[in-house]
């Protein structure tokens, strides 16, 4: 294995000096050819490389529809998760979801390549933790830190203001919503709102029933909404004439889910509109 | 022999009576099972209100609807089953076994995930309609050549399994990642959150089929003698036949199309109710409709009881009843035939 590693290091090395790039004063341990393999992942390694660190990442991550850096990786190399596909690009580190095709994260671990995997955040908590863990991954603890500086700052800036304590529901496609102990619920809970989930005793991501969000009438109702194109059954809800009675006079608003899906710094541009829209409503 | 027979039609008018009076009840108990907590009498409130309170649109647009449609879909699967069986004289004959209710799916998916439904809306129940159409021409054309049990039944299943895997290869290359997962939906069944708007789009279309499906109930209980002695007393087959394939088209056509493919209740409640009206079509198919609105209330009742939280297929419930009934079946009718 450890030969193995070294060969394809040794390879890499060459074909770099080869190529005449300008190789950056790499310290010995910063991993020079990273793969992300997740959204999530793809988008904190896109915030927290060196220039030319980062070769590919999921090619969800260059969708303007899921992702919030789309531009960002347009100019990278885009990779479908697939085991084989990873290891012809002969990275030096591979980041993963916990939740990314697991098959393919256990054969790239059997080849020897260096897998790191993140869990979701479900709490700002586990926001910074991430950065931080991502920052040294990738050698450039200097970056993490300002980026973890900023988010403290931003959220206390926001935790600042006065908070207007109206009740929003967050409702999302097939009736779900999002309870306790969600990234959500904390992102609801930056923007000086209720969550109507949590004060129902919800936790988690689960289904909040139509008939209680009409029963309990919260000033707000936040749906996650992308258009993918075509019509699904599961975005049925939000026309269902009793959605639609409830939502009427503005208090029905939509924020990409593009901003909610990820533990990254722009959840508090979520917050940040959702108090905005408070202020409106 | 007078009094046997009175016996019977006195014995027929109380299952009537005892069925209507389930689906009364059972389709009160619908409107008063939910999330939500509701009384009696605030029910009663909320149905006939007029006022833009919480508790009426509860009521009139979320559980008034979902009841309506178990009852209707409900009796058109039972109704359908009893004309199926008494056409092809096959027990075993049911719009779920037979392809109709997976190929009325296979319509209604088109419908909606190429986005015609959203544009025009009577576009959902017609494709499902003309799904089953097909899926029913095609049984019949088999069964006319040979008309063995085996042969129809055969039949049917490569029309499910063809009409399943278009449906799921239809929803997987739908560009919307929700659409995969509604397979489920559309091979089980379920009435969830359905609204007015899925009542007003089917249930026109389901009366004009149910008014073909109770036109030929005479001639199948002539039809009981043998297609030559029906022949000869006048029944005019093909007509009885067009009636029965558009009828079921119509109706099972537009159910599947507002609640998916649900299966079984045709196959259990003629059945069952057979023996009791003693085997005559024209009694069976009124009986087997209210047979089939009791069933698929209280299924759906027992859905919201089981696993509130969690959208239980209804389709799921009526095939745990309904699959050991039709293997039942399977092992007597074999017994009959050695």
């Amino acid at each position: 294995m450890m030969i193995r590693r070294t060969l394809i290091n040794t390879i890499l090395w060459m074909t770099l000096v080869l190529q005449g790039l300008a190789v950056p004063a790499f310290s010995e341990t910063q991993p020079k050819r990273v793969v992300s393999m997740n959204v999530c992942t793809d988008q904190l390694a896109i915030l927290l490389a060196t220039r030319g660190q980062l070769h590919s990442v999921s090619w969800l991550a260059a969708d303007p529809g899921i992702s919030v850096l789309a531009g960002e990786a347009k100019g990278l190399t885009l990779n479908h998760g697939l085991a084989e596909e990873i290891f012809l690009m002969q990275p030096d580190l591979v980041i993963a979801g916990t939740y990314t095709t697991r098959a393919t994260v256990n054969l790239l671990k059997k080849t020897g390549i260096r897998v790191e995997e993140f869990a979701p955040a479900s709490s700002f908590a586990d926001i910074e933790k991430n950065i931080g863990r991502m920052a040294n991954i990738l050698d450039n603890p200097e970056k993490g830190d300002a980026l973890i500086a900023s988010f403290r700052s931003d959220l206390r800036r926001l935790k600042e203001k006065q908070a207007s304590r109206k009740r929003l529901a967050l409702y999302y496609a097939n009736s779900y919503t999002s309870g306790a102990g969600t990234l959500a619920d904390e992102i609801v809970d930056a923007s000086g709102l209720r969550n109507l989930a949590k004060e129902l005793g919800y936790s988690g991501t689960i289904k909040l029933p139509l008939e209680l969000l009409v029963a309990h009438q919260p000033e707000m109702i936040a749906g996650r909404e992308r258009d993918f194109g075509k019509p699904s059954k599961a975005e049925e809800n939000f026309s269902h004439p009793a959605f639609k009675a409830i939502t009427g006079g503005g208090r029905g608003i939509s924020i990409e889910s593009k901003y909610w899906i990820c533990g990254a710094p722009f959840v508090l541009d979520v917050s940040q509109e959702l108090w905005e829209r408070a202020d409106e409503n | 022999m007078k009094t046997s027979q009175n016996a019977v039609a006195l014995n027929y008018w109380f299952l009537m009576a005892g069925l209507s009076v389930s689906v009364v009840l059972l389709f009160a108990l619908s409107l008063l099972i939910g999330p939500l907590a509701v009384g009696v009498w605030e029910a009663w409130n909320g149905l006939f209100s007029t006022h833009e309170i919480p508790l009426a649109l509860i009521m009139q647009e979320i559980r008034l609807p979902r009841a309506i449609l178990g009852a209707v879909i409900g009796a058109t699967l039972g109704l359908a089953g009893a004309v199926m069986q008494g056409l092809l004289r096959n027990p075993l004959a049911e719009p779920g076994l037979l392809g109709i209710s997976a190929s009325a799916s296979l319509g209604a998916v088109l419908a909606i995930y190429t986005g015609l439904a959203a544009v025009f809306p009577l576009g959902l129940p017609i494709a499902a309609l003309t799904g089953s159409m097909i899926a029913v021409l095609l049984i019949l054309a088999i069964a006319g050549m040979s008309g063995s049990v085996l042969t129809i039944i055969l039949a049917g299943i490569a029309v499910s399994s063809f009409a399943g895997a278009m449906t799921s290869l239809a929803l997987n290359l739908s560009p919307n990642p929700f659409a995969a997962l509604e397979i489920v939906f559309w091979m089980l069944g379920s009435l969830n959150d359905r609204s007015m708007v899925h009542v007003q789009l089917a249930v026109p279309f389901i009366l004009f089929g149910w008014l073909m499906l109770f036109s030929v109930s005479r001639a199948l209980d002539v039809l009981t003698l043998g297609e030559e002695v029906a022949a000869s007393t006048g029944v005019n087959l093909t007509r009885v036949r067009l009636l029965a394939i558009f009828g079921t088209a119509a109706s099972v056509g537009a159910a599947t199309a507002v609640a998916g493919a649900i299966g079984f209740v045709g196959l259990i409640v003629p059945h069952i109710l057979r023996p009791l009206v003693g085997a005559q079509p024209s009694r069976l198919l009124p009986a087997s409709a209210l047979g089939g609105a009791v069933l698929l209330l209280a299924a759906d009742i027992a859905v919201r009881l089981i696993a509130p939280e969690r959208d239980l297929k209804i389709g799921v419930l009526t095939a745990i009843i309904g699959a050991p009934f039709f293997l039942w079946i399977v092992l007597s009718y074999r017994r009959s035939l050695l």
